[in-house]
């Protein structure tokens, strides 16, 4: 049988972007071990609509991890304790009966709060917008295998298009820097044929525009791998300095 | 019930070959010249892989987009989940694919109730898709030649399915999104997401725009345009649990419905059978384990309803493969809804395993001895950590348990050859149409349809819409039809927020999830259907006396957001049921107990019920329009997997 357990939660309340917020003490009874901790918010926010108060927002939408939608700092980590995992993903099995687990929004300056733990990160759209693309339209497209390309050089584009956009490398930077969130972009375009022709171009409009949105810069830190629920590895934003570097040069 | 046949509905099928239809239309359909187009505004609804491949291919065309979604970013719409892959009659492996046998497997895997012409289509720009896919850089998987890699799908003896790990759907929809973007760029969309349609709004007889509500400061907003595409997903999580994402919802086209389009089909839905078993009554949804592990999964009970090892303790000879006994030809990649039904027999008769016993053993361990764990790996690494993550099994050790969950909605708003519904001017694209599944969806075909509608199939059908209607210039948003329904949708809301009664929509939405589940579900009767009409009528009356929205709708709120769209899927629940109760047979994923075979197969009645059910919205209930169906090109069988 499923264990039954006791949690606290200290929880961010915010009203709204300009109001005061702090953090609240609840209590949630009857969590359990193979509850997501998600659902534990749900259980919670069912019991405070029973008593006529306003429950605790948060975004999320697939839970199952790749939608990038959920964000939480749990107890201070981004996404939580459990490496490679989408706090959605999270289960509380990966809690002890008893604890105390202080919930709270991504922070970072391009991230203003809307409320509570839902956090604005429509910067990061924007960061795609200046560039994070191939400039093709549709029709006209060759034959798929037209051009082959090394599986292995596949396989690396893949791990950065894994990306979700969820912010977690943003709010664990002591820098509040979307270098991760960026690079991955530009490293997926860049390791396939299709994207590298622009590479240079990319680069330059998105770290850009990562600058003029607020996000700060990476002092090599590396916290942002160590959260990303999808193990982006750091070294997507050595290759996205040098084709930067390429694109000053280049004028 | 009032009945009448064929009526409004006039499918515009093309005359001529089967081959011939598409390229006869294109070539002499009406076009809008480049200088006109950016004279048009179009809204889309939605950026899931419809909604967002047709606003970029209608925006790089010269039309003014307006796009909308309910996430905070148009890169987390639900189709961002899908794992598997997509379906495409390359023939890359040369293992004898062709349209004609994709268009034949979609047929028949949809039980001979799909429309010929719109499937033959999809089959046909199918590998359109794919190049363009590659060409926005989608990292499909490789072989070590560089070449694309293909594996297979239920429903199908050829290798088509093309895949990016268990990541597909985030694939094929960061292109698209991508490619949006590159248009937001470009300054010819404008993208408005955190936005919900509360009402479509028809003047003059066509559709003018729409009503949303903007789910951060809860203003209504007014929007108007020159045609409306409906690009907003299906209508799953009526069940509540399910493996659609959260947010989806029946509500936009449940508002189109009330305003005249009809609504095709609703009771086929498709029970997955490869899903993460229940754990506990918290439980918000149902993970999906991707349809491609049957390529090496195989999926067993033990024989001895009473044995109590551990699975892997479990002789070959005390296990029963019961796919690979009933249908030895397709074995464990026999369509969903067979697939569902035998798990559920097999549970039924208490066969069922793990503490709930519901749920049977999907099994790996054969594949890994014969390919060698990595390889297991590397085509499924990331679904067997989803595995473990929420279960907390390791699947390279043990087999997975698994049990079928709602999952896809084969029904949806009616819609023409041209993706029209009933309301001119207003096109439906993607799961939220009826289209192309007929009463089940084989896997990978959802984002194939979806990328067709979007890219191929609407540029050219809107363009004859709007080339050939004469729709006025000056309808502004102040028009009567703009202000009625914003009045409409105000009322709503605050009809919502004063009940303030003591059950919360997320109670009201599981009591209507459990009805339908276990009467609109994975088998139906007639005592039964009858069942949910009535328990969700009264329901819908306890909804409006007791149901309690906390906060305010003027910030954000979800649990209003989720009330409103609980209200609807209740109406919606009980059109299911009352289609299911007409359709006196059973085809995919519609199975009715009076209507089997003596080994428990589905009987369809093509004398009668070879058609097509159109739902109108009438004051004095649903009125049903029937599309018959007519198969010239291919002759319906009976579906045999064996
Ligand atoms: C877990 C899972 C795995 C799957 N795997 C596969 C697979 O491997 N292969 C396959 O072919 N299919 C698969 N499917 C099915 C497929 O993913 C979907 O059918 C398809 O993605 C639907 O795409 P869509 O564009 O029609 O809608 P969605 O992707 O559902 O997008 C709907 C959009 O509409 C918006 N929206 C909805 N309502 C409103 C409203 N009222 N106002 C404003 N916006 C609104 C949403 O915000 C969203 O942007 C899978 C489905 C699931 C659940
Ligand atoms: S809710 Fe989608 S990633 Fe967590």
């Amino acid at each position: 049988m499923a264990k039954q357990m006791t949690i606290h939660l200290r929880v961010w309340r915010q009203a709204g972007p300009e109001a005061p917020g702090r953090l609240v003490d609840y209590t949630v009874t009857e969590a359990n071990e193979h509850m997501s901790f998600l659902e534990l918010l749900d259980v919670l926010n069912e019991q405070l609509i029973g008593k006529g108060q306003d429950p605790v927002e948060f975004d999320s939408d697939c839970r199952e991890g790749i939608c990038g939608s959920c964000g939480l700092m749990v107890g201070g980590i981004a996404h939580g304790p459990q490496r490679r995992t989408a706090v959605c993903q999270l289960h509380m099995r990966s809690f002890k009966d008893g604890d105390t687990i202080t919930v709270e929004p991504w922070r970072a300056r391009a991230f203003p709060i809307i409320r509570d733990l839902v956090v604005d990160r429509s910067a990061f759209d924007r960061i795609i917008v200046a560039g994070g693309y191939v400039s093709v339209t549709t029709g006209g497209a060759p034959d798929a295998n037209a051009l082959p390309i090394r599986k292995h050089e596949a396989d690396e584009a893949m791990d950065y298009a894994a990306c979700i956009g969820c912010g977690a490398c943003v709010a664990a930077c002591p820098n509040g820097s979307a270098s991760l969130f960026t690079a991955a972009k530009i490293a997926h375009l860049e390791l396939l044929p299709q994207g590298r022709v622009e590479s240079e171009r990319r680069t330059m409009a998105m770290v850009d525009q990562m600058a003029a949105e607020g996000f700060g810069d990476c002092s090599n830190h590396a916290e942002c791998e160590a959260v990303c629920p999808k193990g982006i590895s750091v070294a997507g934003i050595a290759r996205m300095r040098r084709a930067y570097m390429k694109g000053v040069f280049a004028g | 019930m009032q009945t009448v046949s064929n009526g409004r509905l006039d499918a515009k099928v093309p005359a001529g070959r089967l081959q011939d239809k598409w390229d006869a239309y294109k070539g002499v359909v009406r076009l809008v010249s480049p200088a006109n187009k950016r004279k048009y505004t179009i809204l889309v609804v939605g950026t899931g892989l419809a909604g967002a491949s047709a606003a970029a291919t209608l925006a790089a065309l010269g039309y003014n987009i307006k796009s909308f979604c309910i996430q905070d970013s148009a890169r987390r719409a639900h189709s961002i989940a899908a794992q598997g892959g997509i379906n495409a009659a390359k023939n890359y492996p040369n293992d004898g694919d062709s349209i004609w046998r994709l268009f034949y497997d979609t047929i028949k895997g949809g039980d001979y109730r799909a429309r010929e012409a719109n499937v033959y289509r999809l089959a046909q720009v199918s590998s359109n898709i794919i190049d363009q896919a590659v060409a926005q850089g989608v990292p499909f998987a490789r072989e070590y030649g560089g070449m694309l890699d293909n594996r297979s799908f239920g429903g199908a003896q050829v290798s088509r399915t093309f895949y990016a790990r268990g990541q597909t759907g985030q694939q094929l929809l960061l292109g698209a999104y991508q490619a949006l973007s590159q248009q937001i760029a470009a300054g010819r969309v404008s993208m408005l997401p955190r936005r919900e349609m509360l009402d479509l709004v028809v003047t003059g007889g066509c559709a003018r725009g729409i009503i949303t509500r903007d789910l951060v400061t809860g203003e209504m907003e007014r929007h108007v345009g020159d045609a409306v595409l409906l690009c907003t997903g299906g209508y799953g999580n009526a069940y509540y649990l399910s493996t659609n994402a959260k947010n989806s919802n029946v509500t936009a086209a449940w508002r189109c419905y009330k305003r005249g389009a009809f609504f095709a089909n609703p009771c086929y839905t498709q029970i997955h059978p490869t899903c993460i078993p229940v754990s506990g009554s918290y439980q918000s949804k149902l993970t999906l384990m991707s349809e491609s592990l049957r390529n090496d999964g195989r999926v067993w009970v033990p024989t001895d309803p009473a044995d109590q090892r551990a699975p892997e303790a479990i002789p070959e000879e005390d296990r029963d493969y019961y796919l690979e006994r009933r249908y030895p030809s397709f074995g464990n990649l026999v369509p969903r809804d067979v697939a569902s039904r035998a798990a559920k027999k097999e549970c039924d008769e208490g066969r069922g395993v793990g503490e709930t016993r519901l749920a049977v053993y999907l099994d790996f361990s054969e594949a890994m001895r014969r390919l060698g764990e990595q390889a297991i790996r590397e085509r499924y690494g990331n679904l067997f950590e989803m595995y473990e993550r929420i279960t907390g099994d390791n699947p390279y050790g043990t087999p997975m348990r698994i049990y079928p969950a709602v999952h896809y909605t084969m029904g949806g708003l009616w819609v023409d050859y041209e993706l029209q519904s009933t309301v001119p001017g207003l096109f439906v694209l993607g799961e939220a149409n009826f289209s192309d599944h007929g009463a089940n969806r084989l896997g990978a075909s959802a984002l194939m349809q979806g990328l067709a509608d979007g890219y191929f199939v609407i540029p050219y059908t809107m363009g004859a819409y709007i080339a050939g209607a004469d729709l006025p210039a000056d309808v502004s948003d102040d028009d009567p039809a703009f202000l009625e329904a914003e009045a409409d949708a105000r009322v709503r809301i605050d009809r919502l927020s004063t009940v303030q009664g003591d059950k919360t929509p997320t109670e009201f939405h599981r009591e209507l999830g459990a009805i339908l589940w276990n009467h609109v579900g994975m088998s139906r009767t007639r005592e039964g259907l009858q069942e949910a009409a009535r328990t969700i009528a009264n329901l819908k009356e306890e909804f409006w006396a007791r149901v309690r929205v906390p906060g305010t709708s003027d910030t954000l709120n979800k649990n209003l957001e989720f009330a409103g769209r609980v209200a609807d899927f209740m109406e919606l629940g009980e059109l299911m049921a009352c289609d299911a109760l007409r359709r006196e047979e059973s085809c995919g994923g519609h199975f009715r107990e009076e209507h089997q075979t003596l080994e428990g197969e589905a009987l369809r009645h093509d004398d009668e019920f070879a058609d097509v059910a159109a739902w109108e919205f009438t004051e004095n209930g649903p009125k049903m329009h029937l599309e018959k169906l007519s198969f010239e090109f291919v002759k319906p069988t009976t579906r045999s997997y064996k």
